[in-house]
């Protein structure tokens, strides 16, 4: 999810005229690039840069959800939270694999995220206080999610947009489970009616930051435009966003924390109110309440798994020595 | 990291009667682990029913610079095709 905001891309490329214009022409045609044609260095640099934010980002948002899955209140939202997590993990793979078709290494990638050079989504720098936010991320986090995969699936890079349609397969549950729990609290008892309440207000303005900047002030995203990684502005999807999502909201009889939020006959669409751009940046740059806490939940993971993946090659090496001595 | 954990590609045959596809790829030290993880991570909604994994160090893969001069020829030789050649409709269909 969540690449749509990339943050930080840098279409700078240095190519000939000639080059970037037979590229262009590629483009233009709709034709998809696999890994080893022929490519600008700008292309390639922006697509390992968004494939590996994007991969990040599923990595790391395990870890919000992951936080209630021992909590969950049945068996049935526990196996299906426990899906959904391990979804997640598994969109973080196939993006990975997609990224290192690029040239980067799994490791460099890590690397990366452990160092703080590589971001994630700035969502899941924010806490999961209450069951409701279980439900709450399904239903938006995923929901914003989708609208900004959906495109992507039509990607100019074949590995990503390949990758991009399993992970759209599976992201429509992920949405329906958590709007089907907001469903149940919303008949429930008052605090949970207040408790879901809360965590719209938590995590509503998140959720549409979740976008990324807006249009005038989202750098190199003509580029991206132009060589067919991104399809829409970032304030289109927005758009389209809380168009579908309003009307989902007051069905379950929920107030947006936006007072300015109204429909707008003339446009056919819904006004919102202004988006709090300071928080955003401050939470992209280690600001947000979380930042630490993932960061160290990551490396924790890498380093007590080191002595695991050290044991499996040189087990694995045993095994085919052992191999060529019976042959 | 100078250990890097190998790269496989992973193939899956959706069911009996079809043929192995390429779903992608993932790191595995050895060639079990390899299909332990191409489990979880490719078949978690009934995708398939066989899972090939192959090094991908082992792929030989030809040259898409000479992609022109490899598969371009074909389009000219419109004699492969049936349709080339004309049969009378009294012979009926052949
Ligand atoms: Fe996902
Ligand atoms: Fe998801």
């Amino acid at each position: 999810m969540y690449s749509q905001g990339l943050i930080g891309a840098d279409g700078r490329t240095e190519e000939t005229e000639d080059f970037l214009a037979a590229f262009q022409r590629r483009m233009d045609a709709e034709e998809k690039i696999e890994p080893n044609d022929a490519m600008p260095e700008g292309y390639r640099r922006t697509l390992v840069r968004q494939i590996g934010q994007h991969a990040h980002s599923e990595i790391v948002g395990m870890l919000p959800e992951g936080n209630w899955i021992t909590r969950a209140p049945s068996l049935k939202r526990k196996a299906a939270l426990l899906a959904k997590v391990q979804d997640e993990g598994g969109h973080g793979l196939y993006l990975y694999s997609a990224a290192e078709t690029l040239g980067v290494t799994r490791e460099q990638m890590t690397e990366e995220l452990l160092s703080g050079k590589a971001k994630y989504s700035s969502i899941f720098n924010y806490p999961t206080l209450s069951w409701a936010d279980i439900g709450i991320i399904g239903w938006l986090v995923d929901g914003a999610a989708i609208m900004n995969q959906i495109p992507l699936c039509r990607c100019s890079y074949g590995p990503y947009a390949r990758a991009m349609i399993r992970v759209c397969r599976e992201e429509s549950f992920h949405q329906r489970q958590g709007y089907e729990l907001c469903l149940t609290l919303s008949r429930g008892t008052e605090a949970q009616k207040a408790m879901l309440q809360d965590a719209l207000d938590r995590w509503w303005w998140p959720c549409l930051m979740m976008f990324g900047p807006h249009d005038g002030d989202s750098l190199h995203s003509d580029q991206s435009m132009a060589w067919k990684i991104k399809r829409f502005s970032n304030d289109d999807l927005r758009q389209k966003f809380i168009d579908a999502t309003v009307p989902q909201g007051e069905y379950l009889g929920l107030t947006f924390p936006d007072p300015e939020l109204k429909w707008n006959e003339e446009k056919g669409g819904y006004d919102h109110g202004p988006i709090d751009w300071e928080e955003f940046w401050r939470v992209v740059k280690g600001g947000g309440q979380m930042n630490r806490d993932r960061i160290t939940a990551r490396k924790k993971a890498w380093d007590e798994g080191a002595w695991v993946r050290e044991a499996a090659l040189v087990h694995a090496e045993k095994r085919r020595a052992r191999q060529l001595a019976a042959e | 990291m100078a250990n890097e954990t190998p790269l496989w590609e992973v193939f899956i045959r959706p069911r009996n009667g079809l043929s192995h596809k390429h779903v992608g790829s993932l790191h595995a030290a050895d060639e079990v682990l390899a299909l332990q993880a191409a489990r979880d991570v490719y078949t978690r909604r009934g995708e398939g029913n066989s899972i090939w994994v192959v090094r991908s160090v082992d792929i030989v893969a030809s040259d898409p610079d000479q992609s022109a001069e490899n598969f371009d020829p074909t389009a000219e030789k419109i004699y492969r095709h049936p349709t080339f050649y004309e049969i009378p409709e009294d012979v009926g269909h052949m």
